[in-house]
């Protein structure tokens, strides 16, 4: 399986996320520069968190303005898997390509500290390998995690099953304890806890790894015979 | 502010304005001397800045000559933008700490961000990916207003910047007291990983080579920034607001990426960051390090204010902005690189050999200096020295003999002196983690980051209890030195090198130059006594407000070596039914405890004493414990003493509680800060192993799983208390001071 | 030359901490009769002259400049300003 990771000017997870897919996973991952990146010919394109283009304006709005964002569109229509985590989140949110946005935390402050996870929905190509209700140990790190939506969009999120992740104890003022979403089509998840830095147990968790095996097996399922 | 290039050469010598700018009518005559004529404004400006305490160590250089700074593992010590360590495989540890208290002062937030930010640059200067960084703050108790700001304003500013560049900040320390209360200290330090033959260095070598600027464009920021820190701090301070930089962390997360693909460029020769004193002090040290001259023409500095002068353009700090030397000819390949990264590098000056410091502006030459006078040739001076008549008092003083009755109550008081208190409340503002690589963040006795992709992991702690330096300045530097290395070893690494961050008050006053040269002298001792020599540093003079210097501060930031990872070690408790022991012996020692601050609110008598061969033969043993796997945890016994060393042990949230017996004088036992102790669990079959390696291990009781600590003497029980109400006190108590009105 | 202030609010209804917090601190400083803070952005554009400004505008704010989700927008124009 191969992995795109797009990196923004300001990304700072682009090589952890790497690492994930590469050393933690065991497959191949390109890093691609957002100016000439070609996202064809990726199984799966992981946006990474960080800091892109300083969170001038709004977290993730000025990168959601990029040809590359463009082209994941596209991606996300035909169906390859995206994950966007932390600031990465924010851009799929500012592109659209999820609904609702992230507010400041509301105790106003950046935090970073491990949080438990409950895995609400294991039915997607990203949850697969966890169980229902399973709580897991992910860090967060982010000072706009709070996930806003309205009443209506809310509503549409449970019925269809799109809250992928909530937090077990909410640190952020997040709408239902949201942590992760997906899309309609279930191809698209954002979260803002970092799954890519706890895939080994020496990094304190390696409940993150689930994740990226999840999208492993399903890639292997649709697409490699005999699988 | 001072302006006008229009002051005359003339006006300059009569009205003495090299006074305003922080020379000396002794310093003028020399530069005038050097000159063989009058300065004129531009130039005095350059002379002022690079002659600066911040620029030129004129003050403290003689001191920093005593410190050991050479050994076997030494690649680079002092005198490039960071020193470099070996740590096997090709590889090195790059690091160094600098100050940032008087921009800190003043604007809070701006200083402490510009301070990370201006470390980190000299660490990526050098070649190096930056890996991790700590820092070490000190303010006034948190009971007025004004220190409640200025404490969450600078943590504030370190998260704002050290998050967003994508560095992790994983350690660090904070200290009240009430002689930082005008004059608070933030000091940066910055660790970054490099492979040894990738070593950059700061010069401009190579007649006619370009000389290209990077980065952020120049303003009228920060202007006389270097000088503001070799001054006292005063009521006034607070209008020279405009002298504080502004970063742009954004900017410098570009810088380091392009910088650290342009070093694999054949074209570049040498390259170093614009940090106090910017363009003059980068360009000036380029050249005179290489033994040669620079011209520069100043229209071509890419510059954000219209109209600036060259006196304003040579002395901005606007920060996020680097200076390379590059070959002639090859500017092309330089320029493709940065504009991959949306940053433009130009061309503003050439290599000479005439060894000169030449500035064109609009089609003239406005300055003209002999560019050795101005970095390698800088002037020193020698202060006058006294020993201070407090000092002769401390130490006439009969030892000092707390007396506590209800000894649960005291430990609960300690837990919550802010200066043990937990520090959460700041480290959960820091990204801790990014770059995936941290195994034991802020709250352990050392960070520890492992090197990906190899056995080893790199430990590093930055430290120092000032109050003992106060009392008696060549013990407490020895102190400093030991306890860092302490941590190091409880971590199981073995201390590599130091990084030393001089912060002392006006040394013109000899009390305060004998402060200086006896906490220096105490550190050096410790330095070669435990094969821990300095390779990089900073100093910081004129910590004083209104006239009150801080107590004597030299922090020491230190880096250990974890040669696998298996002998990575934990500061808590594991296990239920671990061994407790405690190493080294206690005696009753209470001057500038933690207890004698709590009971009396000051500090006096004699500090803990500190024998540095029992103290290297100590840490040699538990390492090789460690090493031989027979240890489960390892803390250090410091503020507050062993009673709360074993709370501290057992703040992990498992619900472990030990039982332990104490022998002897009670208060003494759980409350004195006798130096070179630990508190370690080990595993009960390993203890026949562990006290043949580890010698003066007493056997103090064990790991329980009830919550609770129960510490008895003859039978009789001294404590006896929840851990867990324990560490709410522990990690409520600065939240809640914060919360408090002032 | 043409000046476009331009401020971007959160929406009504959106939780807005950083105001909260701001009015906490009025109120502590005794401006008790601050009831609500609400913080937003202010941003001005220089904009050469051009008959379709408004629509432009408009289009900045939608696609860039406010995030619809949670934040409104509104601008005014100022005509004949020099750099």
């Amino acid at each position: 399986m191969k992995f795109a990771v797009v990196v923004f000017p300001g990304s700072n997870c682009d090589r952890d996320m790497y690492y994930a897919a590469k050393d933690a996973l065991g497959q191949e991952a390109d890093m691609l520069w957002y100016k000439d990146a070609n996202l064809d010919g990726y199984d799966a394109i992981l946006i990474p968190g960080g800091f892109s283009y300083g969170d001038y304006l709004r977290c993730g709005a000025i990168a959601s303005t990029s040809n590359v964002v463009k082209q994941l569109r596209e991606k996300a229509k035909q169906g390859v898997p995206i994950l966007g985590v932390c600031n990465g989140f924010q851009i799929l949110l500012e592109a659209g390509l999820l609904p609702g946005a992230l507010l400041r935390n509301e105790k106003l402050k950046f935090m970073c500290h491990f949080e438990d996870l409950v895995v609400e929905n294991n039915d997607t190509i990203f949850t697969s390998n966890y169980e229902k209700g399973e709580v897991i140990s992910i860090p967060i790190a982010h000072n706009e995690g709070n996930y806003y939506c309205d009443e209506e969009t809310l509503a549409q999120l449970k019925a269809n099953n799109q809250i992928v992740f909530t937090y077990k104890n909410n640190p952020n003022g997040s709408v239902s304890d949201i942590a992760g979403v997906t899309n309609e089509q279930g191809n698209v998840l954002g979260m803002m806890p970092h799954p890519e830095r706890a895939v080994e147990a020496i990094l304190n968790s390696a409940d993150g790894l689930k994740l990226f095996q999840s999208m492993l097996q399903n890639w292997r399922e649709k697409y490699v015979a005999g699988a | 502010m001072l302006q006008a290039p229009e002051v005359s050469p003339e006006t300059i010598e009569q009205d003495k304005i090299y006074k305003e700018m922080g020379l000396t009518d002794k310093e003028y005559d020399m530069i005038k001397n050097i000159m063989g004529r009058r300065p004129n404004f531009t130039e005095i400006g350059i002379f002022s800045v690079m002659w600066s305490e911040h620029c030129s160590y004129k003050t403290s250089k003689p001191l920093l000559k005593k410190f050991p700074t050479e050994g076997p593992q030494v690649v680079q010590g002092p005198g490039e933008g960071a020193g470099v360590v070996d740590i096997g495989d090709g590889q090195g540890v790059v690091f160094k700490v600098e100050s940032h208290n008087h921009p800190s002062a003043v604007e809070p937030y701006q200083g402490a961000a510009t301070g990370v930010g201006g470390i980190i640059r000299d660490v990526f200067s050098m070649g190096a990916r930056p890996i991790a960084s700590l820092n070490s703050l000190r303010f006034g108790n948190l009971n007025t207003g004004r220190v409640k700001y200025l404490f969450d304003e600078v943590v504030h500013g370190i998260a704002g910047y050290g998050n967003c560049v994508g560095v992790p900040t994983v350690g660090g320390e904070v200290q009240f007291d009430d002689c930082y209360e005008g004059n608070p200290l933030v000091n940066a330090m910055c660790v970054g990983l490099i492979d040894v033959k990738d070593i950059q260095k700061g010069i401009a070598a190579g007649l006619d080579n370009t000389i290209m600027y990077v980065g952020s464009k120049t303003g009228r920021d920060g202007i006389h920034g270097a000088t503001f820190a070799s001054e006292d701090l005063t009521e006034d301070s607070e209008s020279k607001r405009s002298n504080v930089q502004v970063g742009d962390p954004f900017m410098e997360k570009l810088l380091i990426e392009a910088c650290l693909e342009v070093i694999h460029s054949e074209a570049l020769v040498g390259i170093q960051d614009m940090g106090a004193a910017g363009l003059t002090s980068s360009a000036s040290e380029m050249a005179s390090k290489a033994g040669m001259g620079m011209e520069m023409n100043l229209d071509l500095i890419p510059q954000r204010e219209a109209n600036m002068t060259a006196y304003e353009m040579m002395l901005s700090e606007s920060q996020e902005r680097m200076l390379l030397c590059v070959k002639k000819g090859q500017e092309q390949e330089i320029i493709d690189i940065f504009r991959k990264y949306n940053l433009e590098a130009v061309a503003v000056g050439k290599v000479t050999d005439d060894k000169r410091f030449r500035l064109l502006h609009n089609g003239e030459v406005v300055a003209d200096i002999p560019v050795d006078s101005l970095a390698e040739d800088a002037p020193i001076f020698y202060k006058e020295s006294k020993v201070p008549a407090f000092y002769e008092e401390y130490q006439k003083m009969p030892a000092y003999l707390p007396n506590i009755t209800d000894h649960k109550e005291t430990l609960r008081q300690l837990l919550q002196q802010p200066t043990i208190a937990s520090k959460e409340y700041v480290y959960d503002q820091y990204d801790s983690m990014v770059q995936a690589n941290t195994v034991f963040s802020p709250g352990s006795d050392a960070a520890v980051i492992r090197v990906r992709g190899y056995d080893k992991a790199l430990a590093m702690t930055i430290d120092c209890n000032s109050r003992y330096i106060h009392l008696d300045p060549e013990v407490g530097g020895k102190i400093a030195v030991a306890e860092a290395a302490r941590n190091i070893v409880c971590s199981g690494a073995k201390p590599l090198a130091i990084t030393d961050g001089l912060n002392f008050g006006n040394p013109d006053k000899p009390e305060n130059f004998w402060q200086m040269e006896k906490s220096v002298e105490g550190m050096s001792e410790a330095c070669l006594a435990l094969d821990t020599p300095v390779i990089s540093g900073n100093v910081s003079l004129y910590n004083e407000s209104n006239g009150q210097a801080i107590f004597p501060t030299p922090i020491v930031g230190m880096v250990g070596l974890h040669e696998s990872l298996a002998h990575i070690t934990p500061s808590h408790f594991q296990n239920e039914g671990d061994a407790i022991y405690v190493i080294g012996e206690t005696k009753p020692e209470f001057g500038g405890s933690e207890l004698q601050n709590l009971l009396e609110g000051s500090y006096f008598g004699k500090a803990p004493a500190l024998d540095l061969t029992i103290e290297a033969k100590r840490q040699a043993q538990l390492l090789e414990a460690i090493q031989n796997g027979l240890v489960v945890s390892a803390h250090d016994v410091a503020e507050g003493g062993l009673g709360v060393a074993l709370a501290e042990s057992l703040f992990t949230n498992k619900g472990l509680g030990a039982f332990v017996e104490i022998q002897g004088d009670v208060t003494a036992t759980l409350f004195s800060e006798t130096q070179s102790r630990f508190v370690v669990s080990v595993k009960v079959e390993d203890r026949e192993a562990f006290e043949r390696v580890v010698e003066h291990a007493t056997y103090i009781g064990t790991v329980s799983n009830d919550d609770k600590l129960v510490i008895t003497n003859d039978n009789v029980e001294i404590i006896n208390d929840s851990v867990e109400a324990l560490q709410q006190l522990w990690k409520g108590a600065i939240p809640c001071l914060l919360k408090s009105k002032a | 030359m043409k000046l476009v202030k331009v401020h971007v609010t959160l929406k009504e209804g959106v939780l807005d901490p950083q105001g909260k917090a701001v009015q906490g601190s009025l109120n502590t400083l005794g401006y008790n009769s601050i009831k609500e803070v609400r913080v937003g952005k202010y941003l001005e554009l220089t904009v050469e002259d051009d008959a379709n400004i408004e629509q432009q505008i408009e289009e900045m704010c939608n696609k860039l400049l406010a995030n619809p989700v949670i934040e409104n927008y509104e601008y005014t124009v100022e005509e004949g300003v020099t750099q």
